[in-house]
């Protein structure tokens, strides 16, 4: 049967007499859950495969790719499974990136235009995430209801805006600033930040120039984890600060370098080789440190304390290509 | 989950460098430095470039005492991580001969420019301030501080990775 959302057609069972949920179907990929997990099946070689995640580990990758619009490069949402962005088109792959399946031709990867492959995951989103659990939250604040058969939903936490300015928040026409009476109260994590402003003092005129805010307040109001949000554009450069809380959802194999300014507190990377996820290094990083994340590895951050870093983009377009044709060294510093 | 945090933030006085484990790979492919340490150890408002990415930079800057003027032609942002730093900033009357529209990175201005005075801005730790474009901003710290400018790789820029990277 096929449900249609918004114009796009999505593939959906109808929900199963025993756990309330719903199956989808992508090309050639089938997604299903059940009281505890998520089975993701393709055939290759001929052969039926399947692959099995926590759904609440499943649910929390699944909302970062959706919030993010597929992010840059690689989303994998664990060592089988993930995404690849081309901006415009996506690819779904299952074993691409894992040499044991790739080596024997049973991975699969299929190539999505980005708006089907969207609105798939909405609605495997929506469907999956029951009444009381976020899965943007860190699992100290939220419920253990990922788990079980259907029981409602949480639209309110998967349908959240994605925060993006447009120069710097606060100023006349961009992104607001964070209070608690607009839906921002600080974070239990970061109750002992200083909610101190900047004491600005502009000229007539100068009002709309003149402009400061705390970031640090800003972020500690944070109502998600791990969710790079832009809060300063310099052309291509973007500043997207984040708090992060228990461990990135996702394995981020970026088509670019970035770089990690850790603002409060301590962060460990995992470092994997992109395509085979073999361990290259760990990355622990305390306030003040600033790392490289080179364009040819996969990392995944672990942050036992909620804490602030700062994630530093260069947007430009042509880059994914510079480095595909050798162009540019996966490092961005030789010395 | 105990319910009472403590955040830690860094400073001039009493940071800690984190660490690398290599298992394999080379370390300086992480270009691994620490702003508080760079800051430590560089003049008043050098211009240390701690992150690059295709000519877009992030610098760190101690901030002590009174700056000179500076300007870009471009918008530029700084974060005060450590003190408390007042930025002045000048509306300049002809923009265009103070920096030519495509320098790239901010420049160092001989004397005072001549403009209309747009007001001050006191920053604190974790204070960001916007350096507008067509501004000339200058910067005060009574006691040391560090300011992380987020800005275009110029005649300023200090480059020294060898000094401040784990290698």
């Amino acid at each position: 049967m096929s449900q249609t959302g918004g114009a796009l057609q999505v593939a959906a069972s109808p929900a199963s007499n025993e756990t309330g949920y719903r199956s989808f179907e992508l090309g050639g990929f089938s997604f299903s859950r059940d009281e505890y997990f998520v089975r993701i099946g393709w055939e290759a070689q001929g052969q039926k495969l399947s692959h099995k995640m926590s759904a609440d580990a499943f649910l929390r990758a699944m909302m970062r790719d959706v919030a993010w619009g597929f992010f840059y490069g690689w989303v994998n949402f664990d060592s089988m499974i993930g995404t690849r962005n081309l901006y415009g088109k996506v690819e779904f792959y299952a074993g691409t990136y894992n040499p044991a399946y790739k080596e024997r031709g049973l991975d699969h990867v299929e190539t999505f235009d980005s708006r089907q492959i969207m609105a798939t995951f909405k609605a495997i989103l929506d469907d999956w995430t029951n009444e009381g659990f976020d899965p943007f939250a860190a699992p100290d604040e939220t419920g253990k209801t990922w788990l079980g058969r259907k029981n409602g939903n949480n639209r309110g936490a998967i349908e959240r805006e994605r925060q993006a300015c447009k120069r710097m928040p606060g100023l006349p026409g961009d992104a607001e600033l964070r209070r608690d009476d607009n839906g921002y109260p600080v974070n239990r994590a970061f109750a002992d930040v200083s909610q101190d402003e900047p004491e600005v003092h502009a000229e007539p005129g100068f009002e709309n120039e003149v402009h400061a805010f705390s970031l640090f307040a800003y972020l500690s109001r944070s109502d998600v984890t791990w969710n790079p949000s832009v809060s300063s554009v310099l052309e291509r450069s973007l500043c997207c600060p984040t708090t992060e809380e228990y461990l990135l959802p996702i394995k981020h194999g970026n088509d670019r370098v970035e770089w990690f300014i850790q603002l409060s507190d301590e962060l460990e990377w995992q470092i994997e080789d992109k395509n085979t996820g073999a361990p290259r290094a760990k990355v622990i990083m305390k306030a003040g440190d600033v790392a490289a994340m080179p364009a040819d590895i996969r990392h995944q951050g672990y942050s036992k304390k909620r804490s602030m870093l700062l994630v530093w983009e260069n947007a430009t377009p042509e880059l994914p290509q510079m480095y595909e044709r050798g162009e540019l060294k996966p490092y961005p510093v030789e010395f | 989950m105990t319910t009472e945090f403590h955040t830690v933030f860094g400073s001039l006085s009493d940071f800690q460098r984190g660490e690398l484990e290599i298992i394999n790979d080379n370390p300086k492919n992480y270009v691994f430095s620490n702003i508080f340490d760079v800051a430590t150890r560089s003049r008043p408002y050098e211009k240390v470039v701690v992150a690059i990415n295709l000519g877009y930079v992030l610098e760190t800057l101690r901030a002590e005492g009174n700056s000179g003027w500076f300007a870009a032609a471009h918008d530029e942002f700084a974060i005060v991580m450590d003190g408390e730093v007042d930025v002045e900033l000048l509306k300049l009357d002809s923009p265009d001969a103070v920096v030519a529209p495509q320098t790239r990175g901010s420049v160092a201005i001989e004397g005072t420019p001549a403009g209309r005075k747009m007001g001050w801005v006191k920053c604190r730790r974790g204070h960001q301030v916007l350096l507008p474009r067509g501004a000339a901003y200058r910067f005060k710290a009574t006691r040391p501080g560090v300011i992380l400018l987020q800005t275009v790789e110029g005649a300023l820029s200090v480059k020294k990775w060898g000094e401040i990277c784990y290698t």
